[in-house]
């Protein structure tokens, strides 16, 4: 066990060591040079420059520098916390990503707060009734709320809520919890569904087993069947799928805070990108690659955790 | 297209039941498939031939769609999502003969839908620079779909073949392909795409090449994993023994008895892209205006439409999209259903 983790660890190491090189070489290619220096200078600004002056305006960003000595530079100030300074924003980038981070990390709890009741809840009652109406509803209505993508989810919540009853606002620019009511709504109706079709699978699955039967035959009531055998059998693959859905999160998020210009982690990464501000999306990058990961470490130990039928050797 | 659209009159059950056979079913594929690529791509090397180019694809579209009902008869939810698919596939098809006005012409701004204005009837309204809705839908749904099952397609070409590579023949082979799977594996989706669109610069081609490198991965683990199961049936040691080549085996051996899964995979694929690429749109690295497709018209509606009034322009590219991510999805449902009942 010990082993498996140091292992993905290591890893997930040499992933980020490879995810950030490559990252560092793109965005030192003269494309994005010039883009940055469009994007900060104004188009207009960067086609009169003479070809010294953007020699010493790449000197002042510290641009000028060869490849391997800029990467060196940022993996020891890594070390030291130091992410690097943001050309667009003129800030510290741990500060940066940090307060994203907080906002983002404020919409999932939301989201899984609200997620997992309900995805469990109507997974497991599809799932003891195999076949039966209930089922059928349940799930042809999880396979309709995951078939609309989060961006239709948003438009329809955002047109009916919002803008036809009034009853929230239609951006999410301001602080306090009705202005994360229809970012987190979308996000839980677009991925319950996922999760309760798992759950459904797996109690459906146990339900046919051979010691459920014998429950059910040695007499023991319905509900002490279900609560006590059933539920505790079944709910272990739904726990690996919940974990998972953070890093499937990780990409929702993006096309949510955009939509309601939610100032969080996505809509960070995205402006930087278009930007070309290598160090946020860079230490943005990282994070998200770092959240994947540890999420999929989590799931697969979690798993042998629970199941003691499964231990790797 | 006369040989194709004559057959069709007769008595259609043992024609259907020819066509479901996986030759005629791929014949009719490329029939409608590549003249509609040929037209959204490479749509001005044509010239003045350009308005013929879909004419073949119409008969093949409509009797692929009645080859997949009747084969898939015995399930009605699969029924259901390909006649959603289908209904966009035809539109998408038909859109230059259709009495569409033009979807870039500015005609009558802020017409509300199932209205009549300077004595035109407009179905769907008119968006907020006055281009006609209806048109501007059908005419994105051809840009949509194209793209969407071009990338799919593409990525499903590489993932398998990676697959077939590391599953088959295994060793460093798989080793190396398995590493580079978990790097792009361990992002999210949709930073990947940010990232390489951003790299790349926005336009179709990109996407497709976006979206293999974000799904390719995921088809690899799914065909290695198959490869690893069937490499070991005796069919494959016969082949072997036969001395036929390895490239050989992996696609005439291997990959026609692993299509049951991939099938299913790839039509919840081809709904993850045709979300990715509006999606993408939208966010302004997929596609570029003024040309329409669904994600462009939300982007355009979604700053200036924000009134109860004119929610339309933002509602019917929203729906589109979900009702035809809904065929792609009842259609993988309604397969996986009918492969276990086997």
């Amino acid at each position: 066990m010990v082993k498996l983790i140091l292992q993905r660890l290591l890893q997930m190491a040499l992933i980020m060591l490879v995810v950030s090189l490559v990252l560092f070489i793109v965005f030192d290619s003269p494309k994005f040079k010039k883009q940055l220096a469009v994007n900060e200078l104004g188009g207009f600004a960067v086609a009169t420059l003479t070809q010294a002056d953007y020699e010493k305006w790449l000197e002042s960003k510290g641009l000028n520098v060869p490849i391997y000595d800029r990467y060196g530079k940022w993996v020891w100030g890594l070390a030291h916390g130091d992410f690097g300074r943001s050309f667009q924003k003129n800030e510290d980038v741990g500060y940066l990503l940090g307060r994203a981070l907080i906002k983002t990390g404020i919409l999932a709890f939301w989201v899984f707060a609200l997620m997992i009741p309900i995805a469990l809840i109507t997974g497991v009652l599809a799932g003891i009734r195999e076949g039966k109406f209930q089922d059928r509803a349940i799930t042809f209505l999880s396979v309709l709320f995951t078939s609309i993508p989060e961006i239709a989810t948003a438009i329809i919540l955002t047109v009916f809520l919002a803008l036809g009853l009034g009853w929230l606002p239609a951006k999410s620019k301001g602080d306090g919890l009705i202005y994360i009511v229809l970012p987190v709504l979308t996000l839980v109706l677009y991925d319950f569904g996922y999760v309760a079709r798992m759950t459904r699978a797996s109690v459906a699955e146990v339900m046919t087993s051979q010691y459920i039967r014998t429950a059910v035959l040695k007499g023991i009531p319905y509900r002490r069947v279900i609560m006590k055998h059933v539920l505790r059998n079944a709910l272990i693959a739904p726990f690996t799928v919940i974990v998972l859905q953070l890093n499937w999160l990780l990409s929702g998020v993006v096309v949510v805070e955009v939509f309601f210009q939610y100032d969080g982690f996505g809509k960070l990464l995205l402006d930087a990108a278009l930007f070309g501000d290598l160090y946020v999306v860079q230490a943005a990058t990282l994070a998200a690659v770092f959240v994947a990961v540890l999420s999929q470490l989590i799931s697969d130990v979690g798993y042998t955790f629970l199941n003691p039928r499964i231990r790797f050797s | 297209m006369a040989v194709v659209t004559a057959p069709a009159a007769m008595p259609s059950r043992p024609l259907l039941a020819r066509l479901a056979e996986p030759r005629g079913f791929l014949l009719l594929i490329l029939l409608m498939w590549v003249p509609l690529v040929a037209y959204v791509m490479f749509k001005q090397y044509f010239g003045d031939y350009a308005q013929y180019v879909l004419l073949p694809a119409i008969p093949a579209a409509l009797l692929l769609y009645a080859t997949a009902a009747w084969t898939w008869r015995e399930s009605p939810i699969a029924v259901i999502g390909a006649t959603l698919v289908f209904l966009w596939l035809v539109l998408a098809i038909t859109a230059p003969y259709l009495p569409l006005l033009d979807p870039n012409k500015p005609v009558a701004p802020f017409v509300t839908p199932f209205s009549e204005k300077n004595g035109v009837f407009y179905w769907l309204g008119t968006d907020t620079r006055g281009r006609d809705m209806l048109s501007r839908t059908i005419w994105g749904c051809q840009r949509v779909i194209v793209w969407g099952i071009t990338a799919t397609v593409v990525a499903y070409v590489v993932g398998t073949m990676l697959g077939l590579i590391a599953g088959y023949l295994g060793g460093w082979w798989d080793q190396v392909v398995s590493f580079f799977a978990n790097v792009l594996l361990s992002f999210p989706v949709m930073i990947l795409f940010i990232l390489i669109l951003n790299y790349l610069g926005p336009s179709g081609f990109n996407i497709v090449i976006a979206v293999t490198f974000s799904s390719a991965p995921a088809i690899m683990r799914i065909v290695r994993g198959l490869a690893l199961d069937v490499k070991t049936r005796d069919y494959i040691f016969a082949a072997q023994t036969r001395g036929e080549s390895a490239l050989w085996i992996m696609l005439i051996e291997l990959l026609p008895n692993v299509r049951g899964p991939l099938i299913v995979d790839a039509c919840l694929r081809l709904g993850y892209t045709t979300v990715a690429i509006t999606t993408l749109t939208f966010l302004g690295l997929g596609l570029q205006p003024p040309d329409p497709d669904w994600g462009l018209m939300i982007k355009e509606a979604s700053s200036t439409a924000l009134v109860w009034k004119f929610s339309y322009m933002l509602l019917i590219p929203a729906l589109s999209v979900s009702s035809l991510i809904l065929g792609f999805n009842l259609m993988a449902d309604g397969l996986r259903e009918m492969s276990m009942r086997d």
